[in-house]
């Protein structure tokens, strides 16, 4: 039965009341990622926004078990936590390593590489709000062209983001998967379909960020729906190498593949306030390069 | 008092004493990354795991910064962990010693000692272990190689009564790679001596539990009204646990005899100092050599003992103290240098010697950085070059003399 606003599990694994800035996604996401885990889980965090969501000592707004780990360390933290439940034969706990942009496609991506080649069994979850947020929006390897932030401060971004979910396909795991927080049903059924594999699992989830990509709180869900239709987040999941467009990239696909242009998406946040037309259109031509090749790739239209 | 027991000798280099040391441990959890000279231990222990002969998980992490981040993690799910490295690899998991011990987790880590870059050097000194002495570790420095196995089943056992992770720390090659009958024990033994770990955290969804949190300066009240410790509580009981582990360094140590017919109840080692006048002090492997050193200047007729450091954290400092009360003159020999000042372990000595009614000189000689190789003559010329300089000032020069061609 697929994940409905009905059916969904009602139980909730973060409590009322966390740290994170009002209007975030990253809480709206880890919601109903514990819910499709059902509790059942150990996490591993690194410094990050979910490090402030997780609370301070001795008070926690959340009800698993979780290891905050170093900047760098998140894929091994979750080697280790898969080795030593392992060791000790303990059976039926998923471990969950959670952690944003920042750790994934930079500090941490050596430790999550090593844990991937050698097929850990693990969930990793990006939450990838394009930047440094927690130390207040610092330019990372998943920040988008165009944008400005505190070391991209008058020009703005001049580099592309690099992809780190083809950079997880390529190390041959079963499982990644594209998310957003805007879609937090398709989300909810990827991380329940993680859930059911073995071997290193890679979710990328696009979570919009109104104090550092400078929009309105109110707008967060818009934000994320706006990056879909204009195919600037394109949501599939690859299983074993097959291909396939998801929720709503996979209706628009079936609806003849038209996107919507990306100018609405970059106009609408303060971060691109110095983005050019030139960028745009490139930017608008890479989109629809890819969009191409994702229908080309789809094995479910 | 020592029991009767069957000595079962083996011919075994540093590392294969380390790894037998591990297996007997009956390690959970090991995650090691190859670096030279440590790099045999963990072929052995991998070996060990492939053949069936050790049930634990060895997984080959890719860098020594992961190696300590899998054993932080494996530790707090209630694995029994243990690690290796040397010299580079130390010093990439920096970060991860001091979230070890913050986190308060019996990690045992075997340090190969060797010289640190640049430029390149895979040969012995101890400023790798050395450098990371503020981390909050326990380090035990070995002599030889019965000291690398027998530390390291007592290290589990001091770690895990005092919650603080143990850096046993072995020289490079002189050690390592250095072959000598080594009397290993039954595994009956072994497990006689060290029980189960019991973990003071276990990750358990049945019982969630946040570790390792944001935590302010000062105290904080829970949610249900008890007020729990601040950053610098935490701080303070680990600095705690460190100075009450000198006990139960001596007591595992005491114990360890009585099973094992092998005494460490002493935090360091001591020969000839109940009638010596001058006391050479060295740590590791240099303190057999200046065993040596002392045996030729006795024999000129000087009264020379030798205090062989094994415990460098905690310092063992009244137990210095009371070593050194009849000495005139300390030579200490440091195979490390906190540059723009002197050896580490002549600090320690002259700080644990401030304020005692001992005034003896001090002198501090920097030997055998990167493999440079240190004779027995040398220890002695220098003990003599000190003894003469006794004549011209007694008070203890600003740095060190290093024993080099420059």
């Amino acid at each position: 039965m697929k994940a409905n606003a009905v059916n969904l599990i009602e139980q909730e694994w973060i409590l009322p009341g966390n740290r994170t800035c009002p209007g975030c996604a990253l809480s709206l996401a880890y919601r109903h990622i514990l819910k499709a885990l059902e509790g059942q889980c150990i996490v591993t965090v690194p410094a990050s926004c979910a490090t402030v969501l997780h609370g301070m000592y001795p008070i926690t707004a959340v009800n698993v078990p979780c290891v905050n780990t170093p900047f760098a360390s998140t894929g091994a933290s979750a080697t280790g936590l898969v080795a030593g439940l392992k060791a000790l034969g303990k059976k039926g706990i998923t471990v969950l390593a959670f952690a944003g942009d920042g750790g994934t496609h930079d500090i941490g991506i050596q430790s999550l590489s090593g844990a991937a080649e050698r097929q850990m069994d693990f969930i990793y979850i990006c939450y990838d709000n394009e930047g440094y947020m927690n130390t207040g929006n610092q330019r990372s390897g998943s920040t988008p062209l165009g944008a400005v932030s505190g070391t991209t401060p008058v020009l703005g971004k001049q580099q592309y983001q690099k992809d780190m979910t083809a950079i997880m396909e390529a190390h041959g795991i079963p499982y990644v998967a594209t998310c957003s927080a805007s879609y937090p049903l398709d989300l909810y059924e990827k991380v329940k379909k993680a859930r059911t594999i073995e071997g290193t699992r890679f979710l990328h989830v696009h979570t919009p960020c109104p104090p550092g990509w400078l929009f309105p709180f109110s707008d967060t869900i818009k934000i994320g729906e706006m990056a879909v239709e204009t195919g600037l987040v394109v949501l599939y999941e690859i299983e074993d190498g097959i291909f396939r467009l998801t929720s709503h990239s996979e209706s628009m696909a079936r609806r003849g593949g038209n996107l919507q242009p990306v100018r609405e998406y970059f106009i609408s946040q303060g971060r691109f306030k110095t983005i050019t037309e030139e960028q745009i259109d490139e930017l608008q031509d890479w989109v629809n390069a890819r969009w191409k090749q994702c229908l080309h790739r789809a094995t479910n239209l | 008092m020592a029991i009767q027991r069957k000595a079962n000798i083996h011919i075994l280099d540093g590392n294969q004493a380390a790894a037998i040391a591990a297996m007997m441990s009956r390690v959970q959890v090991i995650a090691a990354y190859p670096i030279t000279p440590q790099t045999p231990l963990t072929e052995q222990l991998s070996q060990y795991v492939e053949e069936g002969e050790l049930q634990a998980e060895y997984v080959a992490v890719e860098s020594e910064h992961s190696a300590m981040a899998v054993c932080t993690s494996a530790s707090l799910v209630g694995a029994r962990t243990f690690t290796a490295t040397s010299s580079h690899g130390l010093a990439y998991m920096h970060e991860m010693l001091h979230w070890a011990a913050g986190a308060r987790l019996p990690i045992v880590l075997a340090c190969v000692n060797r010289a640190i870059g640049a430029p390149w050097n895979v040969l012995n000194d101890q400023q790798d272990s050395i450098s990371q002495r503020d981390t909050g570790w326990i380090q035990i420095y070995c002599r030889n190689n019965q000291e690398i196995l027998d530390t390291i089943i007592q290290a589990y056992r001091i770690a895990e009564q005092v919650f603080v992770p143990v850096m046993v720390c072995y020289d490079g090659y002189i050690l390592s790679h250095t072959e000598m009958p080594v009397d290993v024990p039954t595994q009956e033994e072994v497990d006689k001596y060290l029980p189960h770990y019991k973990p003071h955290t276990v990750l358990d969804p049945a019982k969630p539990k946040n570790y390792n949190l944001v935590t302010l300066a000062n105290p904080r009240v829970g949610v249900d009204g008890k007020l729990c410790h601040g950053y610098m509580e935490l701080r303070y009981l680990l600095q705690e646990a460190l100075q009450n582990s000198k006990e139960v360094i001596v007591k595992a140590g005491k114990e360890f005899n009585q099973v094992f017919g092998r005494d460490y109840a002493n935090v360091f080692w001591e020969d000839r100092n109940e009638d010596a006048e001058i006391t050479i002090v060295a740590m590791g492997s240099l303190a057999m050599e200046a065993i040596v050193a002392a045996d030729m200047l006795r024999e000129q007729g000087i009264k020379v003992g030798v205090l062989g450091l094994r415990v460098f954290r905690p310092f063992p400092k009244s137990e210095v103290v009371q070593a050194l009360r009849k000495s005139k003159l300390i030579v200490v020999f440091d195979k490390n240098i906190s540059y723009g000042s002197e050896g580490a372990t002549c600090s320690e000595i002259k700080s644990a010697l401030y304020g005692t009614y001992i005034n003896a000189a001090v002198r501090n000689f920097i030997v055998g950085l990167g493999g440079r190789d240190v004779k027995a003559r040398e220890l002695v010329e220098a003990t003599k070059k000190a003894i003469a300089s006794l004549k011209e000032t007694v008070v203890n020069p600003d740095y060190p003399e290093w024993i080099c061609e420059i």
